[in-house]
């Protein structure tokens, strides 16, 4: 057993200064969601929103015009449409900071309407201070968000430094972190572990499922996401996010980080 | 189906035909069902492996109007049990004289008012649930306890409930409660193109997502007799290993977390994330999704510097696992945990790493050669302790193995273009497969008189080796059942599906 402490003291620090160095890259080369610049969009031109298998990308009939609607809390980052584009409207980009406290930010809006800052979370710091524990429950993901949310415990992400915790028990919880698109067994364990939390407490859709339902919400056995079933007061879209984007969401939570997105626009 | 050579058969002759597979050293691998005309009656298939090089054998047997079922074969060959089910589960085929007659998939209390799959089922319903008491096997003994344990469980883990009896320490039976997860995943492949398919097969299971559009892929090909360039053939092979890469080492890494090795436990998830890392750089996807498609990549990778990357990790995988392979308090714990005998692990369909530690020589990229396989020469680990530390062994060759192959094929790598020109076949079949990080992925396509997806049946690896587990657990501790899960590497989503 000493030879391990010498083995890992000679590996010296592995963690990532993110987020308290801002410009550390931690995700060099992961796609995130595409970017949208509507006016290099051709009128009449379907290509993206058919290859859109979790419709994320919409038309509205419009007066006169149609209109490409896109929903950033339905999208499974497949690129598809950024690869079908003729007019790169849609373009790949590493943005992946998509966590956001409405669900209507979540929906690309061509004039940014300036809303009142949220009340929600104006009290969690003096409930909590900094420290958050969390209890992730599984409602019928692809196990994408469940590995990148083991990694967040990984030396490199480390994610007990920044004082926000795994916990077994729903009753040590603070935040129910939902990940899945809700399946018919798992809906009733969900909302068991739910009620078998002390208030305040609050929850967060992880994952494009958990968001919306995404590529597996609907059918037999399956609920569109959590929405409806508890109030979620974080969503967080990504297939699956990845885990700076995980840590982001749980300090926008926190009031310790900014949310960067509004009206699917991603603040520069 | 192309990539099999099949026979028709009437229900009454598909017992014998199977018994007589057998009995030629043939393996079953699989059986499904599906409706090829709404309201018209099913068809069963029967998969069987025939040996390296040997074609898949396919035996199809269409119900007719009066028999609404068919002669159970899960008495002799007990790895069909769990498909018998599944096909009563979700297409309503009746099996006569199943051994263990409830229901799998769809748990108590869900109560489809016509079979899911059936393509009469309206879409996007969701079946009508409630709550229902659990059919467990009755226990007598006033000192035997019940623990339920899950679908929460403890940590960040996938949904799935364990049913223990026990005596203090002592587990006398597991009745595994499965497929909470169950999303009804192959039913959405029904009406899609193909190019949409792939993304569904990648969600199948989050970290076997190379292996299961790599499947889905070639069943899509071999359907539709598209050969694929050599440059794509390489670079899913590259792909599929550094799936494997990172999958492995993770699973090292969890196992020594439940061997409470905390420092093993923090190095092997380090190395899991560097190569997780290196995916996101070289391939836009830290679980290397959106790249494959049917006919090929959906664009070209530049890997020139992957090799360089490879080389720099090695020395430090290498080293981690001779570490491990030196620590007496962690082998403690595995040698002798959880013992699969050769014979359950062929009789109750064990596959991947799981059977090669039981002494069962198969490996879908040596016998049954696909992508870049057939051109790269490797060796396929094997051990016949069929224990927990045999497991890891495995997989810990398999490592070196990886990344032997991958550097070869980065340097084989040749120039040319990365996808072809495809066309769906209209009203084609085809089969696909690949050997995934868990073990054999079999991917049974079915296309409709428009090109568009029909049927699509998946096989994931973790739905045969869950079904082998609780035969390691019976009359063993509690103290060991968290490792001797652990060393079977399992996902919960491929499962479920």
């Amino acid at each position: 057993m000493p030879i391990w402490t010498l083995y890992g003291m000679k590996r010296g620090i592995a963690t990532t200064l993110w987020p308290g160095k801002e410009n550390a890259k931690v995700q060099p080369g992961v796609l995130g969601l595409p970017r949208f610049q509507p006016d290099r969009c051709q009128d009449n031109c379907r290509a993206c929103a058919e290859v859109c298998l979790p419709g994320a990308i919409g038309i509205e009939a419009g007066s006169g015009d149609e209109r490409l609607t896109i929903d950033y809390g339905k999208c499974i980052g497949c690129q598809l449409c950024t690869e079908s584009c003729p007019n790169d409207a849609l373009t790949k980009s590493e943005d992946w900071a998509f966590g956001v406290q409405n669900r209507e930010d979540l929906v690309w809006a061509e004039a940014l309407a300036s809303k009142p800052a949220q009340e929600l979370t104006k009290n969690i710091q003096k409930c909590f201070g900094r420290s958050l524990h969390i209890r992730h429950v599984d409602a019928g993901s692809c196990n994408g968000c469940e590995s990148e949310l083991q990694a967040l415990n990984n030396p490199y992400y480390n994610l007990h430094r920044l004082g926000i915790f795994f916990t077994p028990s729903p009753r040590f919880a603070d935040l129910l972190l939902v990940t899945g698109s809700v399946t018919y067994a798992m809906r009733g364990p969900l909302l068991e572990t739910y009620n078998a939390m002390p208030e305040p407490r609050w929850v967060m859709a992880m994952g494009t499922c958990a968001v919306s339902g995404g590529a597996t919400g609907g059918g037999y056995s399956c609920a569109h996401g959590v929405e409806g079933i508890l109030p979620v007061d974080i969503y967080v879209p990504g297939c699956p996010p990845n885990p700076a984007a995980m840590i982001h969401a749980l300090l926008l939570l926190l009031n310790r980080a900014a949310q960067f997105v509004q009206g699917g626009h991603l603040a520069k | 189906m192309r990539g099999t050579t099949e026979r028709a058969l009437p229900p009454n002759e598909v017992p014998q035909a199977c018994q007589h597979l057998v009995e030629k050293g043939a393996r079953l691998q699989m059986a499904y069902a599906w409706f090829p005309e709404s309201g018209g009656h099913p068809e069963v298939l029967y998969l069987a492996d025939q040996g390296p090089y040997q074609p898949f054998s396919l035996l199809r047997c269409r119900l007719s109007e009066g028999s609404d079922g068919l002669p159970s074969l899960a008495t002799n060959i007990p790895l069909l049990g769990w498909y018998e089910r599944e096909m009563t589960d979700l297409c309503g085929i009746s099996f006569q004289g199943h051994p263990e007659l409830r229901p799998l998939v769809l748990h108590e209390g869900a109560h489809p008012p016509i079979p899911p799959l059936d393509p009469r089922y309206p879409k996007g319903e969701m079946i009508p649930y409630t709550e229902e008491p659990w059919d467990l096997p009755p226990v007598e003994g006033s000192d035997v306890q019940m623990l339920p344990f899950g679908p929460v469980r403890g940590d960040v883990l996938e949904s799935a409930q364990i049913v223990f009896y026990y005596v203090g320490e002592a587990i006398l039976h597991c009745h595994p409660r499965l497929f909470f997860k169950h999303r009804g995943m192959e039913k959405r492949f029904e009406g899609l193109s193909p190019a949409l398919g792939t993304l569904i097969a990648e969600r199948i299971s989050g970290v076997d997502s190379v292996a299961h559009a790599l499947a889905f892929c070639q069943a899509v090909e071999t359907a539709s007799q598209c050969e694929v360039p050599e440059r794509a053939r390489y670079l899913r092979t590259i792909l599929a290993e550094l799936e494997r890469l990172y999958n492995h080492l993770h699973y090292l890494g969890h196992l020594c977390h439940t061997t409470t090795l905390k420092v093993g436990e923090a190095q092997g998830k380090l190395l899991a994330e560097q190569c997780k890392q290196l995916n996101g750089v070289f391939t836009g996807s830290r679980f290397l999704r959106g790249l494959l498609k049917p006919g090929g990549l959906r664009r070209d990778l530049d890997l020139r510097a992957l090799a360089a990357r490879l080389r720099a990790l090695e020395p430090d995988i290498a080293g981690y696992m001779a570490a491990l392979e030196n620590t007496n308090s962690h082998l403690d714990r595995l040698i002798t945990t959880g013992h699969l005998p050769h014979q359950t692990a062929f009789d109750q369909g064990a596959t991947g790493p799981i059977k090669r530690a039981s002494g069962i020589q198969h490996d879908l990229r040596c016998d049954h050669p696909y992508a870049a396989y057939g051109r790269l020469s490797m060796e396929i680990p094997l051990r016949t302790e069929g224990d927990a530390h045999a497991r890891s062994q495995v997989r810990m060759e398999e490592i070196r193995n990886s990344l032997a192959l991958l550097l070869r094929a980065l340097e084989d790598l040749p120039e040319g273009p990365v996808d072809t020109e495809i066309a769906w076949p209209t009203g084609g079949e085809g089969l696909g497969w690949c050997e995934g990080p868990r073990g054999s992925i079999y991917y049974c396509v079915h296309f409709d008189a428009t090109g568009k997806l029909a049927r699509v049946k998946v096989k994931s690896a973790s739905f045969s080796n869950w079904r082998v587990f609780p035969f390691t657990v019976h009359d063993t501790n509690m103290m060991d059942y968290a490792i001797n899960e652990a060393s079977f590497g399992l996902t919960m989503a491929g499962c479920d599906r």
